[in-house]
């Protein structure tokens, strides 16, 4: 479970498990994500969001060496006080960690928005999400800080996406540091 | 010579072409297939459609079109009309796709159609009201794809704003006496389409190789896909990278001034079109 602020994802693997004979692939590991909203049955924008984590998870788990299995990851949303993407993609990181499956690399969720005076702020709330000019999330990855996902909502000049991507590397630093501070936490009592 | 079979092993096959700069098709890294693009009541021949437009990207074909009905506004924006895209993928256009209920791709397309709507803000909402609180436009827009050879989000955005261009509103006033609205056919206006927004979509290769337009073999074998959205002024509407292979933020920079670049050829398309086939 991810809370940033009050924004509260609970993320769930299961897996590598038995996959349905229609669902599995030969040479490699099926993932699949749930996205449940904290109110109301899935939509087409979670379906939306449940390919752009799946597709992001596809690409730095090491799905080869589990081939023919499932790997599901179910996230639910707790509650909602903006940069929620971010908040699933850091959810689903840790699950993936937690789980111990094979990874690449790690991926963190950051999400900026651009203020309409053109300042950029990071892991917006809710209120400053609407009153943005546009809302950039990048997943960016461990290995030389690669962009893994992008995301805008809202529409911004080349330069000022530059210029968010470059302060969402800088932030994924403190993200990355946070991930090894709770792993530690767990394993050092146990 | 080692005997590379297209079936047994494709990216064999495909790694061949990309290491001499070029695609099975015969076209380079940075070239688009031909696009074609019908519109209107006699080329596209939706005649019950309020706006029609038919987008040939080589083989991909998709047809678009908007239907415009009169709906009351929501309680909390009543100055605001809607528009409800839809993107169907049937079961004619490709082998994977089974009748029922829409997969995750044709919701995926849909809500990417959503978001370059609202983004660009190439329709404003406002500009749909009739009457505030009391009558609006509603714009259904369905996309359907025909044949589906790749790049399905490029060939989408295009037939939209095509179709959108195309659409004719009648002219409805509200009468002050029995508080109903008269829809007067006879005079008709078009939308205004504030911004013209134009998708790009790249394939990344092996985390490194870019290539435009990706036919649906080479989607398969690729890692990873980015589709961006620029509208006339070089803003950026949309950078969407569903996952897939890492990428540095100068590979991104060299995609988004590859789709201002195409974003010119397919304004300059359009607008030859329109003039083709307004009556003089």
């Amino acid at each position: 479970s991810v809370s940033p602020g009050d924004t509260s994802v609970l993320a769930g693997l299961y897996g590598p498990a038995e996959a349905k004979v229609s669902k599995e692939l030969p040479d490699r590991a099926a993932l699949e994500v749930l996205l449940r909203p904290k109110v109301g049955l899935p939509g087409v924008m979670e379906r939306s969001r449940e390919q752009l984590l799946r597709q992001t998870c596809e690409a730095v788990v090491l799905g080869v060496l589990h081939p023919r299995t499932a790997i599901s990851l179910v996230l639910q949303v707790l509650s909602d006080a903006g940069s929620l993407l971010s908040c699933c993609l850091n959810a689903a990181c840790m699950a993936l960690l937690d789980a111990g499956l094979p990874l690449a690399a790690l991926f963190c969720g950051v999400t900026c928005a651009l203020q309409p005076d053109g300042t950029i702020l990071l892991d917006p709330t809710a209120r400053q999400e609407q009153e943005a000019r546009a809302i950039l999330t990048f997943a960016i990855a461990s290995s030389e800080r690669k962009v893994l996902m992008a995301n805008t909502k809202g529409s911004c000049s080349v330069e000022e996406m530059q210029q968010c991507l470059a302060a969402a590397q800088r932030a994924a630093d403190t993200i990355f540091g946070f991930y090894r501070d709770s792993v530690r936490r767990r394993y050092s009592k146990s | 010579l080692s005997i590379c079979s297209r079936t047994v092993e494709p990216l064999e096959y495909y790694r061949r072409f990309l290491k001499e700069n070029c695609r099975p098709d015969g076209r380079e890294l940075g070239e688009f297939r031909t696009t074609t693009v019908n519109i209107g009541k006699c080329l596209c021949s939706i005649t019950t459609a309020d706006g029609s437009a038919l987008v040939k990207l080589g083989n991909t074909t998709v047809i678009c079109g908007v239907k415009a009905e009169l709906a009351a506004p929501a309680a909390d924006s009543a100055n605001k009309g809607y528009i409800v895209p839809n993107v169907e993928l049937p079961s004619l256009c490709a082998e994977r796709f089974r009748s029922g209920p829409p997969g995750e791709e044709a919701q995926a397309a849909s809500q990417f159609i959503a978001d370059v709507i609202e983004n660009s803000q190439m329709i404003v909402k406002e500009d749909l009201c009739i009457a505030s609180g009391k009558l609006a436009w509603v714009l259904y827009c369905d996309i359907i794809c025909l044949d589906y050879d790749g790049n399905l989000l490029d060939a989408s955005v295009f037939a939209l704003l095509a179709a959108l261009k195309n659409v004719q509103l009648p002219s409805v006033t509200i009468n002050e006496e029995t508080g109903l609205s008269e829809v007067n056919l006879k005079q008709k206006n078009p939308l205004n389409i504030r911004k013209h927004p134009v998708a790009t979509s790249f394939a990344v290769f092996d985390d490194t190789l870019l290539i435009v337009d990706p036919t649906a073999e080479e989607e398969d074998l690729a890692t990873g896909t980015v589709t961006i959205v620029t509208d006339e002024e070089g803003r950026l509407c949309s950078v969407h990278k569903p996952g897939g292979s890492p990428l540095t933020g100068a590979k991104l920079q060299d995609c988004i001034t590859r789709a201002i670049t195409r974003h010119k050829e397919v304004k300059k398309l359009i607008d030859k079109v329109i003039k083709s086939i307004t009556p003089k």
